[in-house]
């Protein structure tokens, strides 16, 4: 079976494949993440504000997003973004949404759930002395939150706040259901082009695990500073 | 400077934390609140800058009312300043900018400002040379100095201290008590929660003896040590006088 692999197709492709799909998992990742953490974070303040109905809708958010596949999310905001911003703009046609900009909104909305979980044992396991040292600074909740609570809880949660991100690197490869060329749909292309579907597979599965293994060795090492701070 | 009259605090109809307790602090004065531990001391002084909610009464500090919604609470907070038995150093800033940080987002000092009122609250407790450490390399002794010096930094008119030595090491409570000690001989007012009889006797005017949420007696130092009225701080007394 392995006696007739063309491996040099993988040479030939390596431009593409990273230039164009690599760079667009990356960039997908990375916004992702960040517009995650900061949705994320807003929703866990919202949970824990005290005000029993903000609270309850972003429970509910976060729950019903969990409760869903991704790939159907992905798959369902695309086809439905156009009509929903139809429907708010008040426009006589579907608006356009670029396949990029939809998958970073769904992606972003779907991280949110779970970077907004990490955020708020992150918040929880701050003494409750912290705060209270603060606000008897005079610092309001706002700045409490922003230059007392909100950095500590950051760090502490840096090694699974990665760890996650590591989850969602491979996650992107879902795009694949628009028809988006990311690293893995650059490869799927190659490969039913030149009917090289076993090198191009294999190619990429050992792409995603060395990034995600060396990834992986980072926060352990993370960690290891982290509790030594501590 | 510090009024507190006819307080009440319940977490339920049948947990009654504090019973009208009345009780005042006047410019200059250093009072020392005492009493067996769960008597409501700590939760005393914490209604003082309302990081304790209570029920019915009224405390005014510097005659601005705590218990109306209308007081901008930061404000009044930033002028009252308060150390914590758990010292409650930012763990995630160096010691400096632990003392910078509610200067500059608070009173809006420039960072050359608050850094050189930090410096020099620094080097007078002693500990110029820990300016960029972080607090976690820090002993315990060292770390409530720098927690005295960040609230001094702000310029209060009153410090509160709740129980400021209870966490420390034997032999690091003195550094700390010597610090509160030039403090009060200074003239700052200050009310503070400890079982420190010998910081008592040396500084207080009055002090304060409580046991289950009551002010059982509030008498001048001479005599409260002299010849307590109640049976109840004699009993104390004598507990913690005896070893």
């Amino acid at each position: 079976m392995f006696a007739n692999l063309d491996f040099d197709v993988i040479r030939r492709a390596l431009p593409y494949l990273f230039f164009e799909g690599m760079t667009f998992t990356l960039t997908l990742t990375a916004l992702a993440a960040l517009g995650g953490l900061v949705f994320g974070t807003a929703l866990a303040l919202m949970r824990l504000s005290g005000f029993k109905i903000l609270g309850r809708v972003a429970g509910v958010y976060v729950d019903f997003m969990r409760s869903l596949p991704l790939v159907l999310v992905i798959f369902w905001f695309y086809f439905l973004v156009p009509y929903i911003g139809q429907w708010v703009t008040g426009a006589s046609r579907p608006i356009s949404v670029g396949a990029f900009a939809s998958s970073l909104i769904t992606f972003i909305m779907f991280e949110a759930a779970y970077f907004s979980e990490i955020m708020r044992a992150g918040i929880q396991s701050i003494s409750r002395g912290q705060p209270a040292a603060a606000s008897a600074l005079g610092l309001t909740y706002a700045q409490t939150m922003r230059y007392v609570v909100l950095p500590q809880a950051f760090r502490n949660m840096l090694p699974v706040l990665i760890t996650q991100t590591i989850v969602l690197f491979q996650d992107t490869s879902l795009v694949y259901v628009l028809s988006i060329t990311d690293f893995l749909g650059a490869a799927s292309k190659v490969a039913q082009r030149d009917g090289r579907l076993v090198e191009m597979y294999l190619f990429a599965a050992v792409v995603y695990f060395t990034i995600s293994c060396i990834a992986s060795f980072g926060v352990r090492r993370l960690q290891a500073r982290i509790a030594i701070i501590r | 400077m510090i009024e507190i009259s006819h307080v009440n605090k319940w977490y339920s109809p049948s947990f009654q934390v504090l019973t009208d307790c009345t009780t005042s602090v006047t410019k200059g004065e250093v009072v020392v609140v005492c009493g067996p531990s769960g008597s409501g001391k700590s939760t005393l002084i914490k209604c003082v800058n309302a990081l304790e909610p209570f029920q019915s009464g009224d405390i005014s500090v510097d005659g601005t009312k705590v218990n109306d919604p209308k007081t901008d609470l930061p404000k009044l907070r930033s002028r009252v300043g308060m150390v914590f038995q758990h010292f409650e150093l930012f763990p995630h800033l160096k010691i400096i900018d632990n003392l910078c940080l509610a200067q500059q987002k608070v009173l809006d000092r420039s960072r050359d400002k608050a850094m050189a009122k930090g410096m020099q609250l620094l080097e007078r407790v002693g500990l110029k040379e820990q300016a960029q450490k972080y607090p976690a390399n820090l002993s315990g002794g060292q770390q409530q100095r720098v927690a005295i010096a960040r609230a001094l930094a702000m310029d209060p008119i009153v410090m509160l201290f709740d129980e400021p030595t209870s966490a420390l090491d034997p032999e690091m409570v003195s550094e700390v008590l010597d610090v509160m000690v030039d403090l009060a001989h200074e003239g700052m007012t200050m009310m503070v929660v400890t079982h420190e009889m010998g910081f008592a006797r040396k500084v207080a005017n009055r002090v304060i003896f409580m046991d289950r949420g009551e002010i059982v007696e509030d008498a001048a130092k001479e005599d409260f040590f002299g010849k307590p009225r109640s049976d109840r701080a004699q009993k104390f007394l004598s507990k913690i006088l005896s070893h």
